[in-house]
């Protein structure tokens, strides 16, 4: 299984979490963990997300994801899992 | 699973503290180019070089874009020139042409370096090689993107002190041929003892004669995350210090690792190296000076310096070498003075001298490296610096190097610009006594007595 994390850092509003996962239920991507807080009113939230099955690349992906951020008014980034995986386990 | 600490950790690390991949750089061997003929020698190099490397750009950009870490340079180390141009090259002119290639070769496939314009000379010089050396002047002022170093000696060898007075004359000459740019063509220009097979580092990365065809090597960087770490043990133990800056270095290189795997995947080259360096840039907050600040130094220069370096150096190391497969090149923290926005101002307090930056040099991964010095600087004092650096290098079986830029037209006092990821820097006062003498002696200093090993 390929994985990603989908990090979401910004101002709290109403939807944020309805919005991307509406994304990425049309994009037919399964959520496998997702966690989120309010740090001093900003919104922090993290998914990891099964990306095996993507079909148009994982820079649309990244694109759409940054695209969608944009109109929320918050900033979402899409990173491959082995970064984090290789910096934080032996 | 990764929990939403560790990803905020992580990606606080490129946001705010720097964190990046260095340099990727993939070493070709041009030995299969060589030919006695050099027009034919020059299409073998160009081909070569664009047939192996005309992806490496693209494939760094998607793994950065991938994992979300920027990597800044994507560069080109091959074999010493002088060695590869031996049979066809026979004036200096024809070595320039060599240069020249290498540079479209790298305009071509749009890596901002290439390294390699190199001789080997520890012990003697072939006419070639010494060819190739006085070429170096003409060949870093018409060109823009080579890169030339020289091996003056090494443990095994000892110093070629022939080939040190000769490029105190090189150095200087240099400079003057790049005198409309402030000298840049000494920024290009690198000398060593005990010079790496697989640095990717510039300017001074070749591709060794030990390595085979194709190899990628990695440099990762990070002096502002070690900096960040430390600010968060403010007066704590040195067993803590160098706990924590194990810790961090380890996952510093573990990005390094990864995307050296990635490259070297999707090149479909072998993976050499991981440099696990601390290489400063300007930026402020990317400076190694202020780790050494960090650790209760008033400034970089201050006494204490030289073993806060060392604890600094050995424990990257530490962190390191367990976070990649494969650990190599210079491995430890830079001390530039032009790309680390703390030794510049430690210069400009007065607080660190030449001197003291040669003292740092015994326990730093590199050497006395961009530096500034008056323009009218004698070649032999510049010969004399060469030489003392060497020597460290030699007796403790260690890599040291000179990148020193005689600013022709300025004096202490003046500062020079050059721009980019070189910086600027403050030009440096140089000891006056003459080692005239000394540097006219001809020959060699043969190898220490602890070289003899067999």
């Amino acid at each position: 299984m390929k994985r990603a994390i989908i990090t979401v850092v910004g101002k709290d509003t109403v939807g944020i979490i309805a919005k991307v996962c509406t994304y990425l239920a049309d994009e037919k991507i399964n959520i496998l963990d997702i966690s989120q807080t309010i740090v001093s009113g900003f919104f922090n939230m993290m998914m990891i997300v099964d990306i095996t099955d993507i079909t148009e690349g994982f820079g649309k992906l990244q694109d759409d994801l940054s695209r969608l951020g944009e109109g929320i008014g918050v900033n979402i980034k899409c990173q491959k899992e082995e970064i984090f995986e290789m910096m934080n386990r032996i | 699973m990764i929990n939403i600490f560790e990803v905020a950790e992580t990606n606080k690390m490129i946001e705010e503290e720097n964190l990046d991949v260095r340099t990727i750089t993939m070493g070709i061997s041009l030995m299969d180019c060589v030919s006695s003929d050099l027009s034919v020698l020059k299409k073998n190099i160009y081909e070569k070089i664009y047939e192996s490397a005309k992806d490496i750009v693209k494939v760094g950009d998607e793994i950065g874009h991938d994992f979300g870490i920027p990597i800044v340079n994507k560069r080109i180390s091959v074999t010493p020139i002088a060695t590869v141009g031996s049979a066809a090259c026979k004036t200096s002119s024809d070595y320039v042409e060599l240069a020249r290639t290498l540079d479209e070769a790298a305009k071509k496939v749009n890596v901002n370096f290439i390294g390699g314009y190199s001789a080997l000379v520890s012990k003697a010089m072939t006419p070639p090689e010494e060819l190739l050396i006085k070429s170096i002047p003409e060949a870093l002022s018409v060109t823009d993107r080579v890169c030339s170093s020289v091996n003056l000696g090494s443990t095994r060898c000892g110093i070629n002190m022939d080939a040190v007075r000769l490029m105190g004359e090189i150095i200087k000459k240099t400079a003057e041929a790049t005198r409309d740019n402030d000298s840049l063509g000494c920024a290009k220009l690198v000398v060593f003892c005990n010079a790496p097979d697989d640095n990717p580092f510039m300017a001074g990365a070749f591709h060794g004669f030990t390595e085979g065809d194709k190899v990628i090597n990695v440099g990762v960087s990070g002096p502002g995350v070690v900096k960040r770490a430390l600010e968060n043990i403010h007066g704590e133990s040195f067993e803590v210090l160098c706990e924590t800056i194990k810790k961090t270095a380890f996952k510093v290189t573990r990005v390094g690792q990864l995307v050296a795997k990635e490259a070297s995947e999707r090149l479909n080259v072998p993976f050499g190296i991981v440099d696990l360096s601390l290489a400063p840039t300007p930026a402020i907050g990317d400076s190694v000076a202020d780790i050494l600040c960090e650790m209760g130094l008033e400034y970089a220069g201050a006494p204490g310096t030289t073993a806060a370096l060392a604890l600094l150096n050995d424990n990257v190391k530490k962190g390191g070498v367990m976070a990649s497969s494969s650990v190599g090149g210079l491995s430890g923290a830079f001390i530039p003075v032009s790309e680390d926005q703390g030794m510049i101002n430690a210069v400009n307090a007065g607080a660190l001298s030449l001197e003291k930056l040669e003292a740092m040099t015994c326990v730093c991964s590199v050497g006395l490296d961009m530096i500034a010095i008056p323009g009218d600087t004698p070649d032999t004092t510049i010969s004399g610096i060469i030489a003392d650096e060497m020597a460290i290098g030699m007796i403790n079986q260690k890599t040291t190097a000179v990148r020193i830029i005689p600013v022709i037209g300025k004096g202490v006092g003046e500062t020079v610009e050059f721009g980019g990821l070189l910086g600027y820097a403050p030009i440096m006062p140089v000891n006056k006594f003459s080692c005239e003498e000394f540097i006219k002696r001809e020959g060699r200093i043969p190898a220490p007595v602890h070289s003899f090993k067999n």
